[in-house]
């Protein structure tokens, strides 16, 4: 199974396995990463799940939607490579995706 | 022996169990029991109306958390348990099957049930309302010998659900008794677009008119019959005319409620160690000028829950307002709304309606309470703080919808926490 690693605020890293075409915000709450909330559950209505996609990773994902670029213009601190997590689906390939959260 | 828990949830959808995380999360070290009357685990309950019933999403997909994280974060689950009975004295409750369990806290967080119609005869087949994965299921299993269904009431949950089935090919009637749709929730505007939206998807919603009574045949529903004279012939009618709050044991030990429990600002019931959260609770709302109203949202059962956790774990109640929030999906339409409109004196219309993106705002007295934006998730966005605000922005700005209601803002558009 693919491996996605999260770096917490605090310098920790917490590595998960994550089935494909699991988000990267579903994968942090069944295994309990602090920072990400979500709760709207993915409907692009709370912006709780932000995340940093690091490195070459962020251009495995398509970009940000319109509605996903608008929540992302408000989370604190906005990045270039700030998505939303629940934006983030596991494909094929995506193997050591590397994510920090800048809210935990 | 009875079986106690330093806190004790009661009802396992989103407010209680939401409280079991959010007490694990700020390190509450004590026992948690989460009680509920159901069997499945804590499930999401938005998708039951909307990609479930369509049988776009496997039901494995919609728990609030993996099997394993309960067990793993020290939370027992009590599902298929209903309390019938509480004694804040003794500090226990009483279940349906004669058990009893104590507490040090409990938090009720039951949510509520639809109302019912009154049928014609007993076990009547084909009349359904959703509240529950086994409610869909239910519904799910008899739509294949299903060509027509009425729909009683044009509140979310009616239209979502006649989007549904309107674009699985079945004939679709919606009653909405009042003027127009969404009545409760929603102001003219909105409700004449999606009036017309469900129409030119082929849905009859007839507003002004309400059920006078169902015909059957051999035990099934088999048409209603409607306060205007017609007969809509329908072999399923789904009732959405509301929920009842489910708080008859703390009504009946003393506590202070009528449309459901009256809670302060923190959550506390009357009743000594007792909170209530969600649905359920009646609570003074800062958006609703001061009214004490129940909130029947996602983010409402959240936050709220949130807060009694942190009260729980020792830590200090915030209690900064939390802007309401809500979401509904019906065909290509995504409707998020900010605040509470209710007692909405004008309506700003940004956008073009027949475009499909558009936003309302409603104003009060010229201060911004509320916005309902579809497929508008800038104004979304930004209404937030125009309602956090109190904003009284310039009405011919406000009209221009190339004009970002950020600019209408006195203070940043802020993140979207409270």
């Amino acid at each position: 199974m693919p491996t996605t690693t999260y770096e917490l605020a605090d310098g920790t890293r917490r590595s998960v396995e994550m089935s494909l075409g699991e988000s990267v915000m579903r994968a942090a709450l069944d295994n309990s990463i602090p920072g990400i909330i979500g709760e709207c559950g993915g409907q692009l209505t709370c912006a709780t799940c932000h995340v940093l996609v690091l490195g070459e990773c962020y251009d495995w994902f398509s970009p940000p939607d319109e509605a996903e670029a608008d929540l992302l213009e408000v989370v604190d601190d906005p990045q270039p490579n700030s998505r939303l997590g629940c934006q983030l689906v596991l494909a094929e390939g995506m193997d050591n995706l590397t994510v920090s959260v800048p809210t935990s | 022996m009875t079986a106690t828990y330093d806190i004790l949830i009661v009802g396992a959808g989103h407010a209680g169990a939401q409280t079991a995380i959010s007490l694990r999360q700020g390190d509450f070290r004590g026992s948690v029991g989460l009680l509920g009357d159901e069997s499945e685990l804590p499930y999401e309950r938005p998708p039951l109306t909307k990609d479930y019933l369509a049988g776009d999403r496997p039901f494995a997909g919609m728990f609030v958390r993996p099997a394993t994280f309960w067990s793993e974060h020290a939370v027992t689950l009590l599902p298929q348990r209903r309390v019938v009975g509480v004694d804040p004295r003794a500090h226990t409750v009483s279940l349906h099957n004669g058990d009893t369990v104590g507490y040090g806290s409990l938090v009720w967080a039951t949510g509520a049930t639809p109302r019912q119609i009154p049928l014609p005869e007993p076990a009547l087949r084909g009349v359904h309302s959703i509240r529950t994965r086994a409610d869909v299921d239910r519904l799910v299993a008899e739509l294949p010998g299903v060509s027509g269904v009425v729909v009683i009431g044009g509140g979310y949950i009616g239209l979502e659900t006649a989007a549904v089935l309107r674009k699985q090919g079945k004939t679709v009637t919606v009653l909405e008794a009042q003027d127009r749709v969404l009545a409760r929730v929603a102001g003219a505007s909105l409700a004449r677009f999606y009036e017309a939206e469900h129409r030119r998807h082929g849905v009859d919603v007839r507003t002004g008119t309400a059920l006078e009574g169902l015909e059957t045949s051999a035990g099934a529903v088999s048409g209603a019959r409607l306060t205007d004279g017609t007969v809509v012939a329908c072999e399923m009618v789904i009732v959405g005319i509301g929920v009842v709050p489910c708080v008859a044991p703390l009504l009946t030990a003393g506590a202070l409620g009528s449309n459901g429990v009256e809670v302060d600002e923190h959550c506390r019931t009357t009743l000594p160690d007792v909170f209530a959260i969600g649905d359920c609770a009646a609570r003074a709302n800062h958006f609703a000028d001061g009214a004490t109203i129940r909130v029947e949202s996602l983010q409402n059962a959240v936050d709220q829950a949130g807060m009694v956790a942190r009260i729980l774990c020792g830590g200090a109640a915030t209690v900064a307002p939390s802007v309401p929030r809500f979401w509904s999906n019906q065909y290509d339409l995504r409707l998020q709304t900010v605040g509470l409109s209710t007692g909405y004196d004008q309506e700003i219309i940004r956008g073009d309606p027949a475009t499909g993106r558009f936003s309302v705002v409603y104003l009060k007295g010229g201060r911004v309470i509320a916005l309902d934006c579809v497929n508008s998730t800038r104004d979304f966005v930004h209404g937030r703080a125009l309602v956090l605000d109190g904003a009284r922005p310039d009405i011919g700005r406000l009209c221009d919808p190339e004009l970002p209601l950020s600019t209408l803002l006195t203070t940043g558009p802020g993140v979207l926490t409270g």
